[in-house]
């Protein structure tokens, strides 16, 4: 048996259902996940080179800007290291992050929230994560909005990330909080977490060692991935 | 070894086009003006050329228009390496309008030890840990593939219904026809 990819924790994530977040109620499979562990398909996925990359793509505050003018809103840098439940770096993996703009807004088709749009911001970027699994954005920081779930509802301040690791058993998609924010303990979105200490890996910190003086502040954010398995067994691209 | 935890998933939510299909957000000259993904089939590779075409259906029998498909399979020899002109991963949003994802790719080939056939990763509001199924293919011996095996009498829910030029699949979130989902 091969299982080069630990074991998900589904007890750490939030569950499927989580009533208090509307839209999990129709759009949660109601019979148990199956598990296997990963075969060849599982421990592989897509590789993303630096060449496919622009210059500004990781900065999202010139990065849909006219030039010479730039995004409103509070400048703020955030990095962290991308690494997997062993503490290893995970390099050369694709992030991919969007957000609201300053007031709330997102520069979507579908979003009609009544913050203007920022001409000058789009919402997106990406990089690939360096040799020690790091990896930075320059960016103002999102607003929180109002949202439709029945309620009077409000998103923390957030930004989502989409995450690549060596194999599809990985990939991850998740969301990043800000430090002290009232709205965190109020969101049923984020408390479909199960634990408050999983929440708490989810906020980055005002990072003041490398916040630049009069120019830019930093919060820190590392990511976590799936470790590998304690055994490794030779035949590993054997199917199961 | 350090004593770390995968960080928690939360939902892509439903603005999830911005970062990962950024044209189908309405952003149309971000990164070049191509999204990730959106073809897999880059020049003349060898292979049967097909056309997925995928649709998400929630508990109450509407398709999802907001949600990301990716698929990552393995090419005609059945393997998950380089292909000239052929990439392994796909990604496509579903329709606003029919929440069609279709993906232009090739009929994939059998991993040693498995069946022909497709992983299916799902993003989308309302799906709080992206939810991951498989494809199998209604013309192969998919007796002997292990994962094909363990689901059982409901593995029909994961088999694709050939059309022209290639196959439609319909992945049921709940209800009677609730396809078979994993935990990988």
């Amino acid at each position: 048996m091969t299982k080069l990819i630990a074991s998900r924790d589904l007890d750490w994530h939030p569950p499927p259902l989580a009533p208090d977040y509307r839209s999990s109620r129709l759009r949660s499979p109601q019979s148990a996940r199956l598990h296997y562990d990963p075969t060849a398909t599982e421990m592989t996925g897509p590789t993303f080179g630096h060449s496919m990359l622009g210059d500004l793509d990781g900065d999202l505050i010139l990065n849909y800007a006219q030039a010479g003018q730039a995004a409103i809103g509070p400048r703020i840098i955030v990095h962290g290291k991308l690494v997997d439940e062993d503490g290893r770096p995970v390099p050369g993996k694709l992030i991919e992050l969007w957000q609201a703009n300053a007031g709330g807004r997102y520069r979507h088709k579908k979003d009609g929230y009544a913050a203007p749009l920022d001409p000058n911001f789009g919402g997106c970027g990406r990089c690939i994560s360096g040799e020690d699994g790091s990896y930075s954005f320059r960016t103002v920081q999102p607003g929180p909005y109002p949202w439709p779930n029945g309620g009077n509802d409000w998103r923390p301040a957030h930004i989502h990330f989409s995450v690549f690791g060596d194999g599809f058993a990985q990939r991850l998609i998740t969301q990043m909080y800000f430090e002290g924010d009232p709205h965190i303990a109020l969101c049923p979105i984020v408390q479909a977490i199960p634990s408050a200490k999983a929440i708490d890996t989810l906020v980055a910190r005002l990072d003041m060692d490398t916040t630049i003086p009069m120019d830019i502040r930093a919060y820190r954010f590392d990511i976590v991935l799936r470790g590998r398995s304690q055994t490794l067994f030779e035949n590993q691209t054997e199917g199961l | 070894m350090a004593d770390l935890k995968e960080s928690p998933s939360q939902t892509a939510g439903p603005y999830v086009h911005i970062g990962c299909v950024p044209t189908f957000a309405g952003l149309e000259d971000m990164f070049d003006g191509t999204d990730l993904g959106a073809r897999m089939i880059t020049g003349d590779p060898e292979g049967d050329r097909i056309t997925l075409t995928l649709k998400v259906i929630d508990g109450a029998g509407e398709p999802l228009t907001d949600a990301m498909i990716e698929i990552w399979q393995p090419g005609p020899g059945g393997g998950f390496g380089p292909t000239d002109g052929f990439s392994n991963w796909g990604r496509q949003p579903t329709a606003a309008d029919t929440g069609n994802a279709v993906f232009e790719t090739l009929m994939p080939g059998a991993p040693k030890g498995q069946a022909p056939h497709m992983f299916v990763w799902i993003a989308a509001r309302g799906i709080n840990l992206a939810l991951m199924t498989r494809i199998y293919f209604p013309d192969q011996d998919n007796s002997a593939d292990p994962v094909f095996t363990l689901a059982g009498d409901r593995a029909s829910t994961l088999v694709a219904t050939p059309v022209e030029r290639g196959f439609t699949h319909v992945i049921h979130l709940q209800g009677e026809k609730e396809t078979v989902f994993f935990d990988v």
